[in-house]
This record gives structure tokens, sequence and C-alpha cells, in this order.
């Protein structure tokens, strides 16, 4: 039996969409363990966040095979994809959190969800729930918000409250999307402080897509020290190795690689991508 | 030729799927009873005003209308039953469709539209849930139940508007009018009153959930999704009627 810290989450195979004739994935491929971070650069428009949501099943490749957690989910039905995105932790670029309910809903619709669809299996009561959800926006500083509407917070308090709905469930996997876009630089990196805290806390893997370089590098190149509950840089090479880059172009991937080899790179369209 | 007609068929048979999810969801777990009586409060205690209003004026309109043209032929005894006939087998349904099309369909339309642009939708199936059977099945279960209710009170209020003129102004007496108009109903044109909100129901809402789930574009496209979710609801509730017609001709 595969050894659960190391094992396959996530492969794409030579996986291609489109939308008529444009490529928004154009035979992609690659491989994820539990624990490893993929951080993913591109254009607007190259392909990005349907590689997200592609590996969800929230869009159906038109080639190729999507292996979630080692099981085939490309031809799932939809039905049959609920179960095995429990699994997933997903902050969309828009946010994606309910309008019509506070954030403490927000924050509790997974934990609930979940509940209902395993029918009574070892049920959370009201105030499990609600312990979790307090526990949850705490971790990403916002536990003073429990009954505001989204519409009454900012748009970086939106993505931390996004970040704590894809996380309460403790998913093994996570996928970001552009968590930083449109943010200040102090908002954008205690954004990024708190994906490296969930990563490095639970060893989760994360997908971590980006416009910027300098979310990437520190990804890359920090870690959490439970003991002074800080970001600190990663002093062994094994951490920095968990962490590979993605560039993405018109629905191609054209790099996939360490740090230190995007930062070598010649190519011109990656080369935007490293400052 | 062909490129002209692909879309409209293209879109009516993604009503078709949606319609056939949405009926299948009924009998399916998760029931989301909570946003089936939060639809009904929404749609029929807030559609309330507006068809008392509208009901009541149709009726004064008919009655002053039709008394007109009775009383040249001195038939205006009669005015109580062509009213009660008018509304309870046409404007009845198609004016309270209309309006319900008017307010609700945009409605559903513009509030899944704008879930969709800022993926709430994705956000929903991310999370394990069907956005057919949480936001698609209630609001359908809710219109069914409602319109035919919202559809009775209009016809009774426009009947009362109708009575107003009759007594008012030709001289007709309460009982007259009531038991004229009374008699002139016969358990067809209840048949006919009540199928057509139905089906009108089934329209709205399901029209209003399509073109608000296929919205693209962000805000604008919204907008888009709105109009056209209004336009073709109401050009359906037409079409349904002239074809449920000639089912009762005789």
């Amino acid at each position: 039996m595969a050894d659960p810290a190391t094992s396959e989450v996530l492969r794409f195979d030579d996986v291609s969409l489109h939308f008529d004739k444009t490529p928004a994935l154009d035979h992609v491929s690659f491989a994820m363990n539990a624990g490893e971070t993929r951080v993913v650069f591109g254009a607007a428009g190259s392909g990005k966040t349907m590689m997200l949501k592609t590996a969800v099943g929230l869009e159906k490749p038109d080639s190729g095979r999507v292996i979630l957690f080692g099981e085939d989910v490309t031809n799932f039905k939809e039905s049959a994809l609920f179960g095995i995105r429990s699994k997933v932790g997903i902050l969309f670029q828009e946010g994606g959190l309910f309008d019509s309910m506070t954030i403490a809903d927000n924050v509790a619709y997974p934990l609930l969800n979940q509940q209902a669809r395993r029918n009574g299996d070892g049920p959370l009561t009201e105030a499990e729930v609600d312990a979790k959800v307090l526990q949850t926006l705490n971790f990403v500083e916002l536990g003073g918000t429990l009954q505001k509407y989204p519409s009454e917070v900012s748009g970086g308090m939106r993505r931390r409250v996004g970040i704590a709905r894809a996380v309460v469930t403790e998913p093994p996997l996570v996928l970001y999307d552009s968590p930083t876009a449109g943010l200040d630089p102090i908002t954008a990196n205690l954004i990024i402080h708190l994906l490296i805290k969930e990563r490095d806390s639970r060893n989760t893997a994360a997908v971590l897509v980006t416009h910027r370089y300098q979310d990437g590098h520190l990804m890359a190149n920090f870690r959490y020290n439970p003991d002074s509950g800080r970001i600190e840089p990663a002093r062994k090479l094994e951490g920095r190795v968990k962490t590979k880059f993605f560039v993405m172009n018109e629905g191609r991937l054209v790099f996939d690689g360490s740090e230190t080899e995007l930062r070598a790179s010649q190519d011109s369209y990656v080369r935007k991508f490293v400052k | 030729m062909l490129d002209f007609i692909k879309p409209w068929i293209e879109t009516f048979q993604e009503f078709l799927y949606l319609a056939a999810r949405a009926f299948r969801n009924i009998f399916r777990t998760p029931h989301y009873a909570d946003d089936i009586f939060i639809q009904m409060d929404v749609i029929g205690v807030g559609s309330l005003p507006i068809v008392i209003l509208i009901g009541f004026f149709s009726g004064i309109i008919m009655g002053l209308q039709l008394g007109r043209a009775l009383t040249t032929y001195g038939a205006q005894g009669q005015i109580g039953q062509l009213v009660a006939i008018a509304l309870v087998r046409e404007f009845g349904p198609v004016l309270t469709a209309l309006l319900v099309a008017g307010r609700n369909a945009s409605g559903i339309a513009s509030e899944l539209g704008s879930m969709k642009v800022t993926e709430q939708i994705d956000a929903m199936r991310a999370l394990g849930t069907d956005p057919i059977q949480k936001l698609v099945t209630p609001r359908l279960i809710a219109l069914m139940v409602v319109l035919p209710l919202l559809t009775i009170i209009a016809d009774f209020i426009g009947l009362i508007g109708g009575s107003l003129i009759a007594i008012g102004l030709l001289n007709i007496t309460w009982s007259m009018y009531w038991s004229s108009a009374w008699r002139a109903l016969i358990y067809q044109d209840l048949g006919q009153g009540l199928i057509k909100p139905f089906l009108f129901a089934i329209v709205i809402s399901l029209v209003g959930c399509l073109y608000g789930m296929r919205t693209t574009g962000g805000t604008q496209g919204v907008g888009r999704a709105t109009t056209q979710a209004v336009v073709v609801a109401s050009i359906w509730i037409f079409v349904i009627t002239s074809f449920i017609d000639p089912l009762f001709f005789t």
C-alpha cells in the first residue's frame, strides 16, 4: 500500500480542453505527491484556472486523463465526483463566497455538506461545527467576523474567508486560484504567509496560481515554524525541492522545474515571470 | 440558415436537459425545504401586491369595455358572465404569468447569473452540492405552487373590479353579477385556468434558471441574461396559451 505521506495526489496525463476551437489546455501532463507545492505562472487566459477546474472535474477534458487521489475521474459523473471533491479545498479567483450567507455559514458549509453526504456517519454536533468554524477563522485571523456578510468585509478579508472555507475540512490537497490578485503588497504577503502556515502545519499538497513571482518565491523558500508560530526561511534543501514551478502559455505547460531552473531559463516568455 | 437556427436548437436542448434534471431532483435527496419556502415567500408573497393591483384594474377595464358593448344590445346583465369567462380562461392566467415573468424570471436570472460570474455556482459544485438540486428545483417547485394560487387571487380580485363597474355604471345588482359570473363558469374553464399557470410556472422558473446559469461575460452578461429570460419566458407564455386554448375549444 502506498505511503500516504508520499503518495500521488494529482496527475494530468496529456490533458487537452478546448472552448470552440481555442485550446484552454493543450496536452498538459504532470504529477504531484502529497505535501508538494506547485506554483503556476502564466498570462491571463493561458489556462491556469482551467487546469484547476479540470483537476476537480468542474470542466471535462476533451482528451487525456485526470487522476485524483489514484482515481481516474476523467469520466466521472457529477454525482460521483462529489465524494472525491471533499478531499480537495478550492479558493476561487472571484472568491466564490455565497453572498446570501454569513461568513460563519460560508465556512461551515463544507462541514455540514460533507456531513449530510455521510448520512450521519460520525456527525459533528452544532457546537463542534461552531468550534471548528471559529478555529479556522482564527487561523486566518478573522475570528471577529462570524456574523458579517461577505459584502461587508474588504477584498483581502474575503480571500481569507475563502481560504478558511477551503481548508476547514482539512483536505489533503488545496487549490488556490490567484489568492493575491488585486491586493496590496501587505495583504498579499499576509495571504501567502497563511498558505505557508496551512501547508506546513498539515503537510497539505497545494497548487498556487499567481501572477506574482514573489508569491512563488515565498512558498518555495519559507516554512512555518510551529514552535515560534512564525514564517521563517527554509533551511533544508529538501523543503525547497518540494516546490516546483509551472509556466503556462496558451494552454501549454511551457516550463516545469525548480525555482533555480526557472531563474536560469532563457525562454523570453518564461523570463517575464521572474523578477 | 443553419447557423441561425443552431443556437436556438442548442438552447432548447439545454432547456430540456435542465428541465429533466430539475424534475428528477424532486424525487431525489437531499431536499432543500428551506429554500423552497424562501422562494415561495420571495416569488409568491412578493408578487402578491402587484398581482392584486393588476387583477383589480383588469377587472375594471374589462367591465368598462364589455359593459359599453353589451349596453348597445341591452345585454348588460351578461357582464358578470363575460368578465368571469375572460378572466378565468385567459386574462387571469396570462396577465399574472406575464407579471411574474417580468418580476421573477428576471430576478432568478440575475441572481443565478451573478452567482455564476462570481464563481459561486462552481464553488457549490466543488463543495459537493448539485446546483440544480439547490437552486433550480426549489424555484421550480415554489413557482408551480404559487403561480396557480396567484392566478386564483388575480381572477377573484378582477371579478371584484368588474363588479364595481357593473354595480356603479351598469345598474346591475351585486347578486345578479355574481350569480351570472358563477353560472357561466364550467369545469373546463377552471381546468384551463389552472393548467395554464402550472405550465407557465415551469417555463418561467426554468427559463430564468437556464439563462442565469449559462451567464458569461461579467456584469454585462448578467444584464443580458436577465433581459433574455424575460423576453423568452413572455414569448413562451403566449405560445403555450395558443397551444392550450384549442384543446378546450369545444
